[in-house]
Formats: structure tokens, C-alpha cells, sequence
């Protein structure tokens, strides 16, 4: 398989404080990758920086094997690269058919977006009863759900999801990770940070851990469940 | 109460043109932070165009659109000239940058215009008056409340129904989430930018109407006004800017209307204690923008 991502030697700052010390990892066609480690650690700084959000400091981000390090935030739709940011950040003040409308913002398509809709709706049937809601009253869970629909608007071919189970409720939580599973099955692939190991690892193919801002462990999510490193990412040891 | 009717004709032409200001300035602050007192500025220049168009000889139903016309492409180089370049930076940065253009502009008018205050020639018919059952309605007044309407009207509609005007939603309440999703940045404001030259050209010709006059500070006071506005009614939130405008008309009005003579002097004071007051028991305005509530929950 050829590696959708790669990424050499990332690094991340905010002013004198170094949250991503360059870390290489890569993200195959159709795999669920898992980043996983304390808060903290640099994982949503790694995503952040991965769409443009924040600066990279140094290093290289390769997407499709086109070089995408210093791209703004908005090219990278439209490329087939996109985040659920954490906490979900739907927009309140707009109806739920505002949000999805505004996730294919970037397709011209007349068609490219009914058929967005029809997937998303079909995935999400209560996104279609609460098509006309705010977003801001919806529950948790359904802000989540909405959150991905949204992201999926796109059509991308790789979603980076941050957080997706944070402050759900955990009959939602499972809901969530089987939504994951369903997207790979649908030919998405997907880099997930969860705070939710044992989950996490259950749908994923792959993970790295990290701690400090770099990648202390990595390898298949069976491999790493077993592992020491992921304990003592966890709990601050050495 | 023909005087309380009459009086509220005039609130409501008053407030409109203020509710008009405030929104240019909300529409810009809900989406980039800046509080632009250079949106003044753009009132004269539409005042100007006015003038010229006047010395020209070009009618008047010419003059208004090129005026509008005029403030909205000032408005966009203002954002591409001055204010791209301080984007990024404090609040307090944009602030002082949106006062170093007023200034300028002020002197520039100054300058190259004149110091002292130019007539704009007008229609007769804005000076007329009409008699509704009793009630004297200049006409002047009556174009403000329809024109106040229609924009506000063509306002709703473009931020419900066009991609561009749900997109500056978006932006509004989550800038970085609207950019992830496509929506590009330089567009989304200058955007905003060309929508608030609008507002502020609409806001020109009305303010000029009332007066038939044009000075290099006329945009001052209104903006002064329209940023009370906006911050009574709930800063970078555009139903409360609407509110907060015509709350503030209705205040001015029925205050030099009906507080006795011997307090007209305190009628400013009093005007902004009641604004004061009203801040005391919704320190977030009248309608709080969506980003505030975001950001508390």
C-alpha cells in the first residue's frame, strides 16, 4: 500500500515552547491510525499543524505525494484532506443543513453535493428530521455526528478526527467508533486521537503514543495494547 | 400624541441610519475582530460622491447607486491597503490601525477637498413633506425607514439563502473551522468588507439627505453613534446591532422631544446613562453575538 500522509521530522511551536519535537510517522490508503498518548502529548497539535491551523516549525507533510507543509487551512478540502476539530465545533448560530451545506463548500458540483447529502443524511438520519434545528441545540452526540457529517461533506479521502468520543456519553461512544469502522469500510482512511485507548485500539490498524512531543511507541494496535510505553505515556513515567 | 407618533417617525428614520452604521461595523468585528472607525470615512466618501455628482449634474437617482458604489470599493482597498497586513496581530493593533486611516482620510478630504463643509444639491422632493392623516412626514424621513427596510431586508436574505452570506455566518463563529472547510479567508472578508462599504454608503446618502452638507469629519459622530450601538446591542452580533440602533434612535429622539427644557443640556448625559444602564443588566448586549455564547459553554 502507498502511504496517503507522510510526514518527516514535524515540528510544532508556540513561541518558546515546543509541542511537537519532529516526529515522522506515515498514513497508508484505508487504514485507521490511532494517535494516542496524556493530554498534552502534542497530538492535536500534530493534527492541527497537519491542515494548517498552527505553523509548522520545521519538517515536511506530504499528501498524495504533493508537499502540502506550508498549505492555508481552506486548500486543503478541496485536496481530500480534512479535520473534526476537538469539541466538535459546529457552528451554533446555523441550521444543521448550514452546517453540511457549508463542509462541501468547496465542491462546484451540483451533483458531487446531492450525493454528499444522501450519504450523510443516510448515515445520519436524524441530521434530515433536525435538518432545519440550530446546530447550537442539538445533544452532544448529535453535535458529533454532525461534526463528522460535516467533515464528510467533502468527500475526503483522508479525516482526521480529534477527540470524536470527548464528553459523549458511552452508549454514543460506541456509536462513534462504530461510525469509524463503517467510513473505512466506505473507503475513507482515518487518523483518529482518542483519549479512549482501549477503543481506540480496538478499530485501529495501527497507533503511535506519544509523550513530550514525540512518538515514544509505535506499531499495530495489537502490538501497542500490550505495550509498557502506553502505560507510561500515560502515566508520566520515563 | 400626534407629537409622540411624529416623534417616532423621526426614532425610526434615526435609528434605522444607526442601526444601518452599526451593522457594517458588526458585520467586519464578527468576523475579524476589528472594530473599524475608519467606517466613518467611508460615509464621507460617499458624501463627496454625492457632491461631485451634484457639481456634475448627474441626477440624483445616478448619484445614489455611484455613491454606494463608491464607499464599497473604498471599503475593500481599505482592507487590502491597510488592514491585511495587521490581521493577524491584537485587537488593540487593528483598532489603532483603523483610527491611523480615519485620520488620514480626514486629512486627505482636507486637503484636497476642503475644510470647511460643502452643500450637496439635492432633490427638491427630499425636503417635502407629506401629510398622513394629520401627521407631517418629511420625505427625507419616509426614504430613510423604506431604505433602513429594504437593506435590512436584502441583508436577512443574503445571509440565509447565498453560500457567500451563510459562509460569513460561519466565519463569525468559528474563523478556523469555516477556513478547514474551504472557505477562504481573503474572500469571507473582503466580503464583509465590500457589505459594510455598502451599509455605510446606504447609511451616507441618508445622513446627507437630513442635511444637504458634507465636511472632512461628517463620518465621525455617526460611527461614534453606530459603535454605542453596536455595543448595546451586543458587539459583532447583527440582530443586536440593528437593535442597539434603534434602541440608541429612540432614545435621542424621544429625549430631545420630552425632557423639559431646562434639562436639555443633560440630554447627551442622560442618553448615555440610560445606555449605561441597560449594559449594567446585559453586560453582553441586548442580542449576544454566537461566538461569546460558544465560547462560554
Amino acid at each position: 500500500m502507498t502511504s496517503l500522509l507522510s510526514v518527516q521530522s514535524l515540528a510544532v511551536s508556540y513561541g518558546p515552547i515546543e509541542a511537537v519535537r519532529g516526529i515522522d510517522f506515515d498514513i497508508k490508503e484505508g487504514e485507521i491510525v490511532a494517535f494516542l498518548g496524556a493530554n498534552g502529548a502534542g497530538k492535536s497539535s500534530t493534527l492541527n499543524a497537519l491542515v494548517g491551523l498552527v505553523p509548522v516549525a520545521s519538517g515536511k507533510v506530504a499528501f498524495k505525494g504533493e508537499d502540502i507543509t506550508d498549505w492555508p487551512p481552506e486548500m486543503l478540502a478541496p485536496a481530500g484532506m480534512t479535520l473534526s476539530p476537538e469539541g466538535r465545533r459546529v457552528f451554533g448560530a446555523l441550521s444543521v443543513a448550514e452546517n453540511l451545506r457549508m463542509g462541501a463548500f468547496s465542491i462546484k458540483n451540483k451533483e458531487a453535493i446531492e450525493a454528499a447529502w444522501d450519504r450523510v443524511y443516510g448515515l445520519f438520519p436524524i441530521l434530515h428530521e433536525r435538518r432545519d434545528q440550530f446546530a447550537g441545540t442539538l445533544s452532544g452526540g448529535q453535535q458529533q455526528m454532525l461534526a463528522v457529517g460535516r467533515a464528510l461533506m467533502s468527500s475526503p479521502k483522508l479525516l482526521l478526527l480529534d477527540e470524536p468520543s470527548l464528553g459523549l456519553a458511552p452508549k454514543i461512544i460506541g456509536q462513534v467508533f462504530d461510525l469509524i469502522s463503517l467510513l473505512r469500510d466506505q473507503g475513507v482512511t482515518l487518523a483518529v486521537v482518542e483519549q479512549n485507548v482501549a477503543m481506540a485500539l480496538e478499530i485501529a490498524d495501527r497507533g503511535y503514543v506519544l509523550a513530550n512531543g514525540e512518538i515514544v511507541a509505535s506499531g499495530p494496535a495489537s502490538e501497542l495494547a500490550q505495550s509498557d510505553a502506553l502505560k507510561s505515556a500515560y502515566l508520566g513515567g520515563e | 400624541m400626534d407629537l409622540l407618533l411624529q416623534q417616532t417617525v423621526n426614532a425610526f428614520a434615526l435609528g434605522g441610519t444607526y442601526a444601518l452604521l452599526a451593522l457594517g461595523l458588526a458585520v467586519v468585528f464578527s468576523i475579524m475582530g476589528l472594530i473599524n472607525f475608519a467606517h466613518g470615512e467611508l460615509m464621507t466618501i460617499s458624501g463627496y460622491t454625492l457632491m461631485y455628482c451634484g457639481i456634475a449634474g448627474i441626477s440624483f437617482v445616478l448619484a445614489v447607486p455611484l455613491a454606494i458604489a463608491v464607499a464599497m470599493i473604498a471599503a475593500v482597498l481599505m482592507e487590502r491597503i491597510a488592514f491585511r497586513p495587521v490581521r493577524n496581530s491584537s485587537g488593540a493593533t487593528m483598532l489603532v490601525t483603523s483610527f491611523a486611516v480615519s485620520m488620514i482620510l480626514q486629512v486627505l478630504f482636507q486637503n484636497f477637498i476642503s475644510t470647511r463643509s460643502q452643500s450637496v444639491i439635492l432633490p427638491q422632493i427630499l425636503s417635502d413633506s407629506i401629510n398622513i392623516g394629520g401627521l407631517v412626514i418629511g420625505v427625507n424621513k419616509i426614504a430613510a425607514i423604506v431604505a433602513t427596510v429594504v437593506m435590512l431586508v436584502f441583508l436577512d436574505i443574503f445571509m440565509k439563502r447565498q453560500k457567500t452570506g451563510i459562509a460569513m455566518r460561519a466565519a463569525a463563529e468559528d474563523f478556523n473551522v469555516a477556513r478547514l472547510m474551504g472557505i477562504r479567508a481573503n474572500t469571507v472578508i473582503a466580503g464583509a468588507f465590500a457589505l459594510s462599504g455598502m451599509l455605510a454608503g446606504v447609511a451616507a446618502v441618508l445622513w446627507v439627505s437630513q442635511r444637504s452638507s458634507v465636511d472632512p469629519h461628517m463620518g465621525f459622530l455617526p460611527v461614534v453613534k453606530a459603535f454605542i450601538a453596536a455595543i448595546l446591542g451586543g458587539l459583532g452580533s447583527l440582530r443586536g446591532a440593528v437593535a442597539g440602533g434603534f434602541l440608541l434612535g429612540f432614545i435621542e429622539i424621544y429625549l430631545a422631544a420630552f425632557l423639559p427644557p431646562e434639562m436639555q443640556e443633560f440630554r447627551e448625559p442622560i442618553g448615555l446613562s440610560i445606555v449605561v444602564l441597560v449594559l449594567l443588566f446585559r453586560p453582553n448586549g441586548l442580542i449576544p453575538a454566537a461566538s461569546l455564547k460558544s465560547e462560554k459553554v
